[in-house]
């Protein structure tokens, strides 16, 4: 089972939400990295671009598969997790760790899901 | 429906994830994921369960001529205890499939096949028989281990005497009693180390998978998935059906000239191969040197132009790169040529290079 900590948002495209003040941090759930397999590069935006609710803002490889990084909010990509780009098995080892970006500036804000409703989505797509 | 291999209960006991695969449940990986499988294959050994890899048997006076008659290789000099590889073509010099030949006597043989080919691969030959041959398919009666890494050769020899292991690259035993368990033992695999692959009936797939993970468990031996399996066997650019090869790519279009012979008499796909003469595409090795992973069914461009296209492409554990083999014109095919390859709309740069990316 994977670990999916009670104090974070989620959505059902398996990114994690965490607030600091009006910034959203966005990084890939326990259960995306296990599903994924060993992560081995991430392309991700530069800070002041754009982002798009509903919209993938990174694309995440690992030696099996490709997997975009869809944003939950609309705004401004703040600050980047340079840290991933050389060292990308951080996803694998420290998902909750690893954030790939705060997003400032936020319009619009897709439904987020509680850790339980969360798990929901996960029991499911393993049924 | 997707079928079950023997071992499929211990791929679920050791952590395996399990994925459809040719018709088959089969896992993709263990609990260490496809990086650590992948090194333990290139620094000690790995076990993998092959047993969805179709067995076809050739017997009968004229079983060699229908071989040679089938295949692109020439098996007329072959001697008792070799294996050798080949293609099969359609009449239009495309590959039906490759496969490997083993030579148990001089009217015995077993054609060792891939798994999602093998009802395809089996039809073809049946229709395509000399009188005086039978060719019976035995896969479901026949489980396939391979055990491969440079510690392979160590463990099995705890295991055996020396007289009943195969010394040479592509040489096979027969009848070797392994753990009491009747099994037929080659120096083969898939991985580009050293290795064998052990054939045994289904009812010891179990047993002969405990004895050769136990055995190899102080070499740092691990169960390996389809995940690795593919890495490693890109890494030494060996080609994959369906990937490389297939019905619309010839044999030489896809570098595997070695085992075509075109001197010899006749075989299916002969003058379609003479009539094409050099082939205007062949496959080449790329390293990525932009940012990203190019995959299979990837545009390749030279200043512009396109060239060809990926066939199978990942980020290679070993050699650290991401790499990728491509077809492409073979006026633009020399190693040293830097190409661009369209990654989703995104083109990175890549550098044509020989082959293999891995060599032990």
């Amino acid at each position: 089972m994977s670990n999916i900590p009670a104090e974070l948002k989620y959505t059902a495209s398996h990114e994690w939400i965490r607030t600091e003040g009006d910034l959203y941090v966005i990084g890939l759930t326990d259960f995306a990295q296990s599903s994924l397999g060993d992560i081995v590069f991430i392309e991700l935006p530069q800070e002041g671009d754009a982002v798009t609710m509903g919209e993938s803002f990174a694309d995440v490889e690992s030696v099996k598969a490709v997997s975009g990084v869809f944003s939950p909010v609309s705004g401004t990509v703040a600050a980047v997790n340079e840290a991933l780009i050389d060292n990308p098995a951080l996803l694998n080892e420290a998902p909750y760790d690893a954030w790939l970006i705060k997003v400032s500036g936020a319009q619009e804000v897709g439904e987020l899901l509680d850790a339980a409703g969360y798990e929901a989505v996960c029991k499911a797509e393993e049924a | 429906m997707e079928l079950k291999t023997p071992l499929y209960d211990v791929h679920i006991e050791e952590g395996g994830k399990i994925v459809p695969f040719a018709g088959y449940l089969l896992p993709v990986q263990y609990t260490g994921g496809v990086i650590k499988e992948h090194m333990a294959v290139r620094q000690a050994a790995g076990l993998f369960d092959v047993s969805h890899m179709g067995e076809i048997r050739f017997t009968g006076p004229t079983a060699l001529d229908t071989l040679n008659h089938l295949l692109t290789n020439d098996f007329t000099d072959m001697p008792v205890g070799k294996v050798r590889y080949s293609v099969m073509c359609n009449e239009k010099g495309g590959v039906i499939d490759d496969l490997v030949i083993y030579k148990f006597g001089e009217e015995d043989y077993l054609a060792v096949v891939n798994a999602a080919n093998r009802h395809k691969d089996y039809a073809h030959m049946a229709a395509n028989l000399l009188p005086g041959t039978k060719a019976e398919d035995v896969s479901d009666s026949v489980a396939q281990l391979a055990l491969q890494g440079p510690a392979a050769p160590a463990i099995l020899g705890r295991l055996l005497p020396e007289e009943s292991m195969p010394k040479k690259y592509y040489t096979a035993v027969r009848d070797v009693s392994l753990g009491g368990m009747k099994c037929m033992i080659s120096r083969t695999g898939y991985t580009g180390e050293a290795g064998y692959e052990i054939y045994t009936a289904p009812e010891n797939a179990v047993a002969l998978w405990k004895l050769l993970r136990e055995t190899g468990r102080e070499d740092g031996l691990i169960p390996c998935g389809l995940g690795a399996r593919d890495t490693l066997r890109l890494e030494a650019a060996m080609p994959l059906y369906g990937h490389e090869m297939n019905e619309d790519i010839t044999p030489l279009e896809a570098g595997l000239g070695f085992g075509v012979k075109l001197n010899k008499p006749d075989f299916i796909g002969k003058a379609a191969l003479v009539a094409a003469g050099e082939p205007t595409r062949v496959r080449v090795g790329l390293v990525v040197t932009g940012r990203g992973i190019a995959r299979e069914h990837q545009d390749v461009f030279l200043n512009g132009e396109r060239i060809g296209a990926t066939t199978s492409g990942t980020h290679c554990p070993a050699v650290g790169k991401a790499v990728a083999m491509a077809l492409v014109d073979a006026s633009h095919s020399a190693p040293g040529t830097f190409v661009e390859v369209d990654i989703r709309g995104r083109r990175i740069g890549a550098e044509i290079v020989p082959l293999p990316f891995y060599k032990r």
